[in-house]
């Protein structure tokens, strides 16, 4: 499974990406986790508000950092 | 009930003597920040549910089949309710451009949001009243508009970076948040923006409370008031660098009008300051060529300036 984190760095994508890999840890998935920083390939994937949250390549979440528990919704 | 409060605290429990410096300085300081802070929570909470129906990705979807003019009004409107941090400029410039919304009206809602901020709109309102933050919610909307209709009239399409007009973008979809999601993201904006924000209005509050007990105001009158034909000018050149401290930037600026600081200055020191940052010009650069820079920093400058001085003109 492949987590990506889009956002240029600033504290709500640290935030997206700490609960994130949290949320996969406790789930003992098996995963990798991407972060998208070039603001170029972050518009290419069609994110405008970052932090954004993609599982797979799939958008799931834009502009919101969403809590550990939220991100474990997604990930079952 | 803030003033009573602000009242008791320094003038009863501390015993500080009403109408002397020392005593009005923290009155000042002490009602200044529970109604600030109290505001502001309650504030940006309404305003983020409303932000909560408008992310870029609708905005986009609105301004993508709109006539010219009409179109820049909307934009700019658009630009007031769209909640986007300064490090999305990019995606959401390359976001409007690939899918065909005109670069004037591109350039009216990225105008229009920075210098349309909601927490100095909820300070202005908490601090001068409606009639101030109308004046200024109008006129960033005002130079938004002229801004972008300037820029589309001259026809600066090749001036933005080619790569841009390359890229395209894989398939958006609008998200449709339930009610809940839409109070946990106001609660979120709430809490992270107070908690981002409180130090510099505090910081701002205490410099201001300390002007306002002991600033002359002959100086202030002398130098800033409406008789200084370049005031306006110096306070949109001080601003630019100024960037982080808005918040801050605020209550000093209600003292210095006390002191005799003329309206339209303090203004247009406020709207030099979001308009235009460093950070902001650097990342746009990315995607626009420097002429197209210089020419959007000039034609936000002068309509700032422009604005302090008929405000100065009309509101003495």
């Amino acid at each position: 499974m492949k987590i990506s984190i889009y956002g240029t760095g600033c504290k709500n994508c640290l935030n997206l990406a700490k609960n994130a890999k949290m949320a996969a840890e406790e789930l003992g998935l098996d995963f990798e986790m991407e972060k998208v920083e070039d603001m170029t390939e972050i518009a290419k994937a069609g994110v405008m508000s970052t932090p954004a949250l993609a599982i797979d390549g799939e958008i799931k979440a834009k502009g919101i950092v969403l809590s550990k528990e939220d991100i474990k919704d997604l990930l079952q | 009930m803030i003033r009573y409060l602000a009242d008791l605290l320094i003038y009863k429990l501390f015993g500080f003597e009403a109408g002397t410096r020392l005593g009005d300085s923290l009155h000042f300081f002490v009602y200044d920040t529970i109604k600030i802070l109290f505001l502001l929570a309650i504030m940006i909470f309404f305003i983020s549910l409303i932000r909560s129906y408008f992310p870029p990705e609708r905005t986009k979807k609105i301004l993508e089949k709109q006539p010219k003019f009409f179109g820049n009004v909307l934009a700019s409107l658009l630009g007031v309710v769209t909640p986007f941090c300064s490090c999305s400029s990019v995606p959401i410039f390359i976001g409007f451009i690939e899918s065909g919304v005109p670069l004037g009206m591109t350039f009216s809602f990225l105008i229009t949001s920075p210098i349309v901020n909601q927490i100095a709109l909820v300070m202005l309102y908490s601090l001068f009243g409606w009639q101030i933050a109308t004046i200024y919610l109008l006129s960033g909307i005002f130079v938004g508009v002229i801004g972008g209709i300037i820029i589309e009239t001259l026809h600066l399409e090749n001036e933005v970076e080619e790569y841009v007009y390359q890229i395209s973008i894989d398939k958006q979809e609008i998200e449709e948040l339930n009610m809940q999601e839409r109070i946990d993201f106001a609660k979120n904006e709430v809490k992270d923006i107070v908690s981002r924000i409180w130090k510099y209005v505090l910081i701002g509050i205490g410099i201001g409370a300390f002007i306002y007990g002991y600033a002359p105001e002959d100086l202030l009158t002398q130098y800033a008031g409406p008789g200084n034909p370049f005031a306006v000018l110096i306070a949109v050149i001080l601003g630019i660098p100024l960037y982080a401290n808005v918040v801050g930037v605020i209550p000093i600026v209600q003292s210095l009008l006390s002191k005799g600081v003329a309206i339209g200055t303090g203004l247009s020191f406020m709207m030099s300051i979001t308009a235009l940052s460093l950070p902001a010009l650097i990342i746009l650069r990315k995607v626009i060529k420097p002429k197209l820079l210089i020419i959007f920093v000039t034609v936000v400058a002068l309509s700032i300036i422009g604005l302090g001085y008929l405000f100065n003109f009309l509101l003495i």
